[in-house]
């Protein structure tokens, strides 16, 4: 095996044979009854995780998440396609500026009509649904497996974010016209618009931390990742075993950052740090967009009020640096 | 065809060699292109303008291989004028069909400029008289319009060097100018407001999914006789969220505006604003007091010279839309260029040109 397979982007073992059907459906596993029947393999999907696909279990927080998802999507889908007068072709070369845009600002808070921004209340009204209901059967999932519920919270974390963009914000605003419209390029001018608007997003301290967490979470996912791939061939990645029975894996991982940077983290630290450093991403953004327009008008005033926006002593003026002639335009005197 | 031991050595050592063949062959051509750039210069250079102060990030970037090239350049006609002298005659006494806003130019200049008109424009027939096209009256409100904008508009065309406007600024060579503008309106089916204006690939939106009635916001008058306000935000708090206010939308319409100020001029935010503050006036260069009294010009324009052609205009000249008048604004005279044919002195062989009934002013010539 030449030494680059193990810089593998894909699982390099799968296991393939009779399916893991899960706890017995009896006792007080009594949500076990409503999972599906059968089970199948994937090589394709072994090829980035278990290669095994179901059982699933869905319960009525799984269903009415689907439910209500797919109404939101369609929804939003109908709208797009009826703004191109139901031109399939059209809705195709169009997608990505299409959108299903928030209600006129003239509409505040009240339920607009329908083709102006009344079916953005609608379809919204259904993802909420969706997306709290599909955080409950995470909950009720974790409840079920005597799981923690760190992934709910997580979760949470980013519904806050969602919830403030969506709910919160446009609500103490006083209009639904703050919202941001479903569509892929639209919901991009939303955001340099909302930027720009109250006096650029950068100096918002909040959007600094949120970006310090988004930035720290990748870099120690990936610090984390090499690790665990890097000692796997001594059982690493067998991560719970190696917490409560520190291995060799574990000591050489750890004896790697603390030979390297003074300091290392433990089996269990790291993944708080991870928890906590994703969490916080959504939560610190959250409230850097609730006190936008709310409690802060113009980010940049407010930094120079508070000295962390420097001034530029300089002149302005491409004149001041040279001529048009040396940049492009034709040599003085042409005629 | 290699000697024995050698093959019997390979035989017996048998190695993968295509791992390290192509890590060394990666990492050898990586630091050959590395080093040759640092050695040759990255193939594409570029040049940069600054426009603020350093560490602002205020600069123009462009390719050195687009700098001084000028594609309409050369395309422009011109001819010294002939000085009048006393007996000179007027062309409004001798000639036919002489426009009145040319009323004071004598007989040569007269014909030297027509000339030079019927290339600028591409109209081998322009203004000859008995020549009753739709063309002729409207030759005569473009001459008038190209007056005002020279002698009354300068702080735009005259900002930074005698540079003025010819009918080839906007024409070059053809009938109707590139980059004329029309008047869109909704763009979406099925819906209303806010929303029917704008997520549509349009020509005017510069294909962003941002509004594409900016221009028509900006540059005409609504039906109250206003023009539409570059909104962002401003000093004031607006945290009570009075109504009037700057909202997001503003904020879009105003940022598909000033897309369209950046590719018609060919160039970025940082050209006018130093964009950690668009709004600050304290923050701003010279090229945004301009391109501000550029707007003047346009909306002004716009309602004295091009709107009142809609009755001239036959119906396949007019728009698609709403049949408006072809209109003009930024990018019609500059073309993706700070200052249109890069700055070229169009004006200066064109006194005629240069004033409103008045005599043209041939001091440089004599």
């Amino acid at each position: 095996m030449a030494y680059f397979e193990y810089q593998n982007i894909f699982t390099q073992v799968q296991v393939q044979g009779e399916p893991e059907m899960g706890m017995a459906q009896t006792g007080e596993n009594i949500l076990g009854g409503e999972r599906t029947k059968k089970a199948t393999f994937s090589t394709l999907i072994g090829w980035i995780g278990n290669a095994q696909i179901g059982p699933i279990y869905l319960g009525w927080a799984g269903l009415i998440s689907l439910a209500t998802g797919t109404l939101w999507f369609n929804i939003v889908g109908l709208n797009m396609l009826s703004q191109v007068d139901w031109s399939i072709p059209e809705f195709v070369r169009q997608l990505f500026w299409l959108a299903l845009e928030p209600p006129g600002p003239e509409h505040g808070l009240s339920m607009p009509p329908l083709n102006d921004g009344g079916w953005y209340i609608i379809s919204s009204f259904f993802l909420l649904i969706s997306v709290m209901s599909w955080w409950l059967r995470t909950y009720l999932l974790a409840a079920q497996h005597k799981m923690g519920k760190h992934i709910a919270w997580a979760f949470l974390a980013a519904i806050w974010l969602f919830l403030v963009l969506g709910l919160f914000r446009p609500v103490l605003m006083g209009s639904w016209s703050e919202a941001v419209p479903y569509g892929i390029f639209p919901h991009l001018d939303w955001t340099t618009a909302f930027s720009i608007r109250y006096g650029n997003l950068y100096y918002n301290p909040f959007h600094a931390l949120s970006i310090v967490f988004l930035y720290g979470s990748v870099l120690l996912f990936a610090m984390h990742g090499a690790t665990i791939l890097a000692v796997s061939r001594y059982g690493g990645d067998r991560e719970l075993e190696q917490i409560y029975d520190r291995g060799t894996a574990s000591e050489r991982a750890g004896l790697f950052w603390r030979w390297t940077m003074g300091f290392n983290a433990t089996m269990e630290g790291i993944h708080r740090w991870a928890w906590w450093f994703a969490v916080l991403t959504p939560i610190t953004g959250g409230i850097g967009i609730l006190l936008t327009g709310t409690v802060v008008d113009n980010w940049f005033i407010w930094a120079i009020e508070h000295n962390f926006a420097p001034e530029y002593l300089g002149a302005y003026g491409y004149e001041a640096y040279g001529t048009y002639q040396d940049f492009g335009g034709v040599p003085a005197g042409g005629n | 065809m290699f000697p024995k031991w050698f093959d019997n050595w390979n035989k017996d050592n048998p190695t993968n060699i295509f791992g390290p063949a192509i890590a060394v062959g990666v990492a050898g051509s990586a630091i050959f292109v590395a080093a040759m750039i640092v050695a040759w210069g990255q193939p594409f250079a570029t040049a940069s303008q600054q426009t603020g102060p350093r560490g602002t990030g205020m600069h123009v970037q462009e390719f050195v291989s687009d700098l001084a090239v000028y594609p309409d350049v050369d395309g422009f006609v011109t001819s010294e004028p002939v000085v009048p002298t006393a007996d000179s005659q007027l062309a409004i006494d001798v000639l036919e069909g002489v426009p009145p806003a040319l009323a004071n130019v004598t007989v040569e200049n007269y014909e030297r400029l027509r000339e030079a008109m019927r290339s600028w424009t591409g109209i081998p027939d322009l203004l000859e008289p008995g020549n009753d096209s739709y063309q002729t009256a409207l030759a005569y409100s473009m001459i008038e319009m190209t007056q005002n904008i020279n002698q009354n508009w300068a702080g735009h065309v005259q900002a930074n060097a005698e540079v003025g406007v010819t009918c080839y600024t906007c024409h070059r060579g053809q009938p109707v100018p590139n980059n004329i503008w029309f008047r869109v309106g909704n763009v979406n089916s099925n819906v209303a407001g806010w929303p029917a204006i704008q997520n549509r690939v349009t020509m005017t939106s510069n294909f962003t999914s941002l509004p594409s009635t900016y221009l028509e916001h900006f540059l005409l008058l609504d039906e109250n006789g206003q023009y539409g306000v570059a909104q962002v935000h401003d000093l004031e708090s607006r945290v009570q969220q009075q109504p009037g206010d700057p909202l997001i939308q503003q904020a879009e319409m105003t940022y598909a505006w000033m897309n369209y100020f950046s590719n018609s001029l060919g160039v970025n935010c940082t050209f006018c604003h130093n964009t950690r503050a668009f709004y600050d006036p304290a923050q701003v260069t010279p090229q945004w007091a301009t391109a501000s009294l550029g707007i003047l010009m346009v909306q002004e324009t716009l309602e004295q010279y091009i709107l009142p052609l809609e009755t001239v205009l036959p119906p396949e000249r007019l728009g698609p839309v709403y049949a408006d008048v072809p209109k003009l604004a930024c990018r019609t005279c500059h073309q993706g260029e700070q200052q249109p044919l890069n700055g070229l002195n169009v004006i200066h062989n064109w006194p005629e040109l240069a004033v409103v009934d008045d005599m043209p002013d041939y001091s440089a010539f004599e």
